[in-house]
């Protein structure tokens, strides 16, 4: 008797097992595909670009679209590298401020008489550097990147002050100014930079051994260290990227501007996190794409540019950014609570 | 590490209450006239805003979560009480106080709620105010400065008049906040719950602690001294600009929070070492400009304070798990 009800009970768990089993039924194809943040960033980057067609005649010209996109791609080269240091569990506030710093760097060598191509060798060196800096107080000394970069931040403006003081230093050579007026076939260089530069980050996180590590890294650091992943080694190296990223896109900022004041790029890192952000990765690591980041410059470039032209004032422009950005962690937040495993 | 290091490292107002003897020494060494009662006053009239904003910052930080979102929302309420004085002269002051309170408090609401309901990073959800509330001033000031005619003499009056020992009543405003908020954290229910809080997200909620209104709490608190702050920030300067004031104002105050030895990791901090912090750091922006460094080595000094504070804040709770671990080994 007692046996029997036992294996009955065993029976029932067992049919239960099997049941809960069978009803996790792969999800449909066109689900799967739709329910990535990414495909959201398409749809509503499509939506903006109608949306903005609708407010002015002068929006759908593309002509004008990537010449006004100059100003973002800064930021975006930047966020693209960004983009890999959240999907591996981090997170860096500072590269605006590192942005200042390079440019300035290279001003101040400038200006001391460095031959221009040292120059800018010299601020690519203390990009990285920086980054490297930032690397060693998370990894080594187990800081939170969250706020020591707050610090870095601070620190790495005022170091920019110190260096260029508060005026703003200029005269370059002809040929080192104005690239964002520079095209070929048609695109402005900074866009070919930027979108050469996801097209290889793209490839490297998605088909790359060290690129599919980054996803595990920060999924769950405990386990990929267990698994033989050098999570310190990859992690150094994405903050070194990272302030790379920065220097590239400061020396633009000082080709574009002509110029290098310490207050270049304020309230950068959020544009740059926005972009991240905007793009569907996952605040908490572990999720996220190059593919992402890249629509949601795109997005951004389309919604800045069609305020501009219906003129709405820069000013509103950081409360539409502010709300984005929030709205778009909730949404992405949300889209992942869906589909957790 | 020797004795006194340990002991350094365990009271920690005792050691910044050191470095700035030391700092006040040093820099009365090289420029004597450092050292004098008037040196005092510019410092003390260099405080009471980082102090008050600090105060709130330190509650948010117990509970570990961080606002950034302060100095946008310094401005704003301070951008309506200037426009309220400007444009409604005969609103009494006290009006004009209370309006920056709770337009700050509103928005440190704001804040709190979209932690708590969406369960975002605060850091990442206080980028995104401290953008979309610069906005909000820019908005509703049409992006005009309130000038220093419309500010009323009463309240720019608070900067210099003084009701006792030639202290300013901003200053004593500043101290009566930390003193409440030294009652409110050490001596009251809630005010504990916080640090519970902080110490250990995941217990506090078993053992009876309701996590949504204290975090919600600390954020509005944080919000309304931000406020305060704010229409101080009118009395002090005499006037106010949307896109001057309370610009990298966050980054002032998180440094003083954290020099003043309260753990980013929540559940530790008192208003005693904030206090100390706050000085320490107003002591060297009066320092700097007296021994000729240029003033652009402000940033640099409060950045790499950050980082220091931080370094020492690892250091102290490395030594206090293997002390733990230590202890339990031998028992």
């Amino acid at each position: 008797m007692s046996t029997s009800t036992e294996t009955g009970a065993g029976e029932t768990a067992r049919t239960r097992a099997v049941d809960a089993h069978e009803a996790a039924e792969a999800r449909p194809l066109w689900q799967v595909v739709l329910i990535r943040p990414e495909v959201m960033t398409l749809v509503l980057l499509i939506a903006a670009f109608f949306i903005a067609s609708a407010l002015s005649p002068f929006f759908a010209d593309a002509t004008f679209i990537l010449e006004s996109a100059s100003f973002y791609v800064e930021y975006a080269i930047v966020a693209l590298v960004l983009t890999l240091v959240i999907i591996s569990g981090e997170i860096d506030l500072s590269p605006a401020a590192l942005m200042a710093l390079t440019a300035c760097v290279f001003a101040w060598l400038f200006q001391a008489g460095l031959p221009i191509a040292l120059a800018m060798g010299a601020a690519v060196v203390v990009g990285a550097a920086m980054g490297a800096f930032n690397g060693f107080l998370v990894l080594w000394c187990q800081l939170p990147s969250i706020i020591v970069t707050i610090g870095t931040l601070t620190l790495y403006r005022g170091l920019a002050q110190v260096l260029a003081g508060d005026r703003s230093i200029g005269g370059f050579p002809s040929w080192f100014i104005g690239i964002d007026w520079r095209v070929w076939l048609g695109v402005p260089v900074p866009v070919i930079v930027f979108t050469a530069i996801a097209i290889v980050l793209g490839i490297f996180l998605a088909f790359t051994v060290t690129g599919r590590q980054i996803y595990q890294i920060g999924t769950s650091p405990e386990a990929a260290r267990h698994a033989g992943i050098r999570v310190r080694r990859i992690k150094m190296g994405l903050f070194m990227l990272l302030g790379i990223a920065a220097a590239v896109a400061g020396l633009l900022t000082a080709s574009r501007l002509a110029s290098v004041r310490y207050d270049m790029a304020s309230g950068g890192e959020l544009q740059m996190v926005l972009m991240v952000m905007l793009g569907g990765t996952y605040i908490f690591g572990g999720r996220g794409s190059i593919a992402g980041t890249y629509l949601a410059v795109w997005l951004l470039v389309v919604i800045a540019t069609g305020m501009t032209v219906a003129n709405i004032p820069i000013t509103t422009q950081l409360i539409v950014m502010g709300a984005l950005l929030i709205i778009s962690i909730i949404a992405t937040n949300f889209i992942y609570a869906r589909t957790q495993r | 590490m020797s004795g006194l290091g340990s002991f350094f490292l365990r009271r920690r107002e005792a050691g910044i209450f050191v470095m700035i003897v030391i700092v006040a020494l040093i820099v009365g060494a090289i420029e004597p006239r450092f050292l004098t009662l008037e040196t005092a006053r510019i410092v003390a009239l260099a405080i009471p805003l980082i102090l008050i904003a600090a105060m709130g910052q330190m509650m948010v930080l117990v509970a570990r979560h961080v606002d950034l979102s302060i100095g946008s929302t310094m401005a704003f309420s301070s951008i309506v009480a200037g426009m309220m004085f400007r444009d409604l002269p005969e609103v009494p002051i006290l009006i004009g106080v209370f309006v920056a309170i709770a337009l700050g408090a509103a928005l440190g609401t704001l804040n709190g709620l979209l932690v708590v309901l969406f369960r975002l990073p605060s850091i990442i959800v206080t980028l995104g105010t401290l953008s979309l509330y610069r906005g909000l001033v820019f908005l509703v000031s049409d992006a005009r400065q309130v000038d220093p005619q419309f500010i009323p003499r009463s309240l720019i009056s608070m900067s210099q008049t003084s009701p006792i020992f030639d202290i300013p009543w901003i200053v004593i405003i500043a101290f009566a906040v930390a003193f409440a908020t030294y009652l409110f954290l050490g001596h009251t229910r809630v005010g504990r719950q916080i640090y519970a809080l902080g110490s250990n997200p995941v217990a506090a909620p078993l053992r009876g602690i309701k996590v949504v209104p204290i975090t919600l709490l600390v954020f509005t608190l944080s919000g309304a001294l931000a406020g305060l702050a704010g229409v101080l920030y009118a009395s002090r300067f005499g006037y106010v600009n949307p896109g001057i004031t309370g610009v990298g104002f966050e980054f002032t105050v998180i440094a003083a929070v954290v020099v003043g030895g309260v753990s980013i990791n929540g559940g530790v901090g008192t208003v005693l070492g904030t206090v100390l912090g706050v000085l320490l750091l107003g002591m060297v922006s009066v320092a700097l400009p007296i021994l000729g460094v240029s003033a652009f080595w402000q940033d640099v000094f409060n950045g790499a304070v950050i980082v220091a504070a931080l370094l020492i804040d690892r250091a102290v709770r490395d030594r206090s798990v293997r002390a733990l671990a230590q202890a339990r080994s031998s028992a």
